[in-house]
């Protein structure tokens, strides 16, 4: 039963992408061509994200870290 | 008839009773503002006798991002498919120029022919369906079908009967074929025969002519009409005659294509106001006035506004009592094309000048055609009687196109004479009622389930938006499934991102069929996301400031 709705409701969501993207009018062999491309663009970003994004999130914790830690060490030395 | 408005010569009681009120107690128009009628309760000094809601609601931000992507992608495929076209990978069936003028100007390298190439022919069957009955309430269409993506079509043979017509701009109901209704008009081809094989100042004029141009003259209110044949040609043949160089034509926005081409075959310089602004085209009248012609600073011969009195494709109604006062304050003249709005509106049917309780002496030039509410064809230009005179002598039309046939002319007799009750019945007066109950219904209706709608509450063309191109045709196909006719219309109709789909309510439906309808709409709006209005059930209709004119005679 409710993979009967979610599976109507993830039918009308591909409806939406059809009609928003103007794939429904087009003809199957273009259609194929739109799906291969915007498949393609959506891999190349998730592999991207997975090799890059936890060096960045890493190099950028550093950096705070980095950045507050030279805050601490000069107040030290005022109050000194 | 016990009917309790006594209708007099089709004039609604109260009509009466306001103009004697208003020379009863010796009010006239002081500084162009009527000064203490109270009718209604509605207050002192406003032009306008009953509210005056339009609306014109923005879509939401992600609509119209949205509605780009989806435009952008199909010219990605456009340039594309031209490209394939070009190297031969894929056969032409489209209109390109000969190998020996390869070298010339480009004739289908511009934006509407890509356009006409690469959008428009994939949803292409939506279009120009043909029928083959009368388009009354229900109408039955003759089905095709498509090999090649509408390139080209073949009819099966078959027939879908009884489609609910929401498209014919059929208002009062009168394209039928009942033998009774139809009685005179058989007599009358019987008698004349079709075709009339001259113009008017030849030997195309007929008592029929007479006879009805002096009905339509009665049925407005003025001294004199003209009436031609074809409703365009009225438009485009009559404005030559009465502006020329020299003159100065100011035009709305929005002005039908008739209405355009009469201008610029004019010779006349042409400017242009924003849709029914009154302050734009105050600030015109009041630049021609002070500066004169471009060059020379002479004054203007003439000065002419022409507007429409429901312009189809927004259904907004023309705001006639401001137009009036600046024409008089300004002294230009003033064009009122009431296509559309003749019959459709006011108490009996008389147009916006009834609408808005003026007098038809406001106007100085009254156009309208016979093809939307009387269900026949043509047109009719009405005024003064020195105006039709002149046109009688002067127009393109009178001298060269082939006057209105016989059995059309008695066709519109017929329905005038039913809307003016000369016919002994009150079934004009119902029809008219009947579709504003109609028109009232269907918008209330469709504003209470969340479309974004365009026009004035009282017009009875309603157009409903559906911005992405991917949505015109999956709309009109899956209406036609559910066996409604809707017309959708896209670019170069209406701007890119607005194409909506135009609904003309008529007398003739029944409250059946406008559920149905209503139905079908609220079922399609949830599939395909249609129902894009931030007000939801309990509407707040944005009331459109009154404009303030102040006006020092």
């Amino acid at each position: 039963m409710d993979f009967k709705s979610m599976k109507n409701y993830i039918y009308w969501l591909y409806c939406q992408f059809e009609l928003i993207t103007c794939s429904y009018l087009m003809e199957p062999w273009e259609k194929l061509l739109f799906y291969t491309f915007n498949v393609i663009m959506l891999v190349m970003v998730l592999y991207t994200a997975y090799i890059f994004v936890p060096v960045h999130i890493s190099t950028a914790f550093q950096f705070f870290l980095h950045l507050f830690g030279s805050q601490h060490e000069n107040t030290v030395s005022i109050v000194k | 008839m016990a009917n309790p408005s006594a209708v007099c010569n089709g004039h609604l009681h109260h009509h009466h009773q306001k103009q004697n009120n208003l020379l009863k107690s010796g009010i006239y128009k002081k500084n162009g503002i009527t000064k203490g009628m109270k009718k209604n309760g509605i207050s002192n000094g406003t032009l306008y006798k009953k509210t005056f809601i339009e609306h014109f609601e923005q879509a939401p931000m992600y609509v119209a991002v949205l509605t780009f992507l989806g435009f952008g992608v199909g010219t990605v495929f456009g340039y594309l498919r031209d490209f394939m076209r070009a190297w031969g990978l894929e056969k032409r069936n489209v209109a390109a120029e000969r190998e020996q003028q390869k070298d010339f100007v480009p004739l289908y390298q511009d934006f509407e022919n890509f356009y006409t190439r690469n959008l428009y022919m994939r949803i292409r069957d939506n279009w120009n369906r043909p029928i083959c009955s009368v388009p009354g309430p229900q109408f039955d269409l003759m089905e095709r079908v498509t090999d090649d993506y509408n390139w080209t079509f073949r009819f099966t043979g078959k027939t879908i009967k009884n489609v609910i017509n929401m498209g014919s701009y059929n208002y009062l109901g009168f394209a039928e074929t009942d033998v009774n209704a139809l009685k005179t008009v058989t007599i009358e081809l019987q008698k004349y025969g079709t075709g009339i094989c001259s113009t008017r100042q030849e030997m195309g004029t007929l008592d029929k002519h007479v006879e009805l141009e002096k009905l339509v003259a009665k049925f407005l209110g003025v001294e004199d009409a003209m009436v031609f044949g074809m409703g365009f040609a009225t438009n485009s043949m009559n404005i030559p005659a009465l502006v020329g160089k020299g003159c100065l034509i100011l035009s709305d926005e929005l002005n039908h294509t008739s209405l355009v081409l009469g201008a610029r075959l004019s010779g006349a310089t042409i400017r242009i106001f924003k849709h029914n602004n009154m302050q734009s085209l105050e600030k015109l009248l009041r630049d021609a006035i002070i500066y004169g012609q471009p060059r020379s600073r002479r004054a203007w011969r003439k000065i002419i506004i022409l507007v429409e009195g429901i312009y189809s494709m927004e259904g907004s109604i023309v705001r006639l009592p401001e137009i009036v006062l600046l024409k008089k304050k300004y002294k230009a003249y003033l064009y009122l094309d009431e296509a559309h709005s003749i019959g459709a509106v006011g108490a009996t049917g008389r147009g916006v000048v009834e609408y808005f309780g003026m007098s038809p002496d406001d106007v100085d030039v009254l156009m309208g055609t016979f093809t939307k509410s009387f269900g026949a064809a043509g047109g009719y230009i009405a005024g003064k009687k020195d105006l039709v005179d002149f046109l009688r002598t002067h127009s393109h039309s009178a001298v060269y196109a082939t006057s209105m046939c016989p059995p059309v002319a008695e066709q519109i007799i017929r329905a005038m004479k039913c809307l003016m009750g000369l016919d002994g019945t009150t079934q004009g007066l119902q029809r008219v009622r009947q579709l504003g109950k109609n028109t009232r219904y269907f918008r209330r209706r469709l504003h209470e389930m969340g479309f974004i709608i365009y026009g004035n509450d009282d017009s009875p063309v309603v157009p409903l938006l559906l911005f992405m191109p991917g949505k015109i045709g999956a709309f009109a196909r899956r209406m036609l499934k559910k066996n409604i006719g809707v017309v959708v219309v896209g670019f170069p109709a209406t701007p890119i991102t607005e194409s909506r789909a135009r609904f003309c309510v008529s007398a003739a439906h029944t409250r059946e069929m406008l559920d149905t309808v209503l139905n079908a709409l609220d079922e399609l709006g949830d599939f395909l996301h249609l129902k894009y209005s931030r007000y939801s059930k309990s509407s707040h209709p944005e009331l459109y400031e009154e404009t303030r004119l102040e006006l020092e005679d």
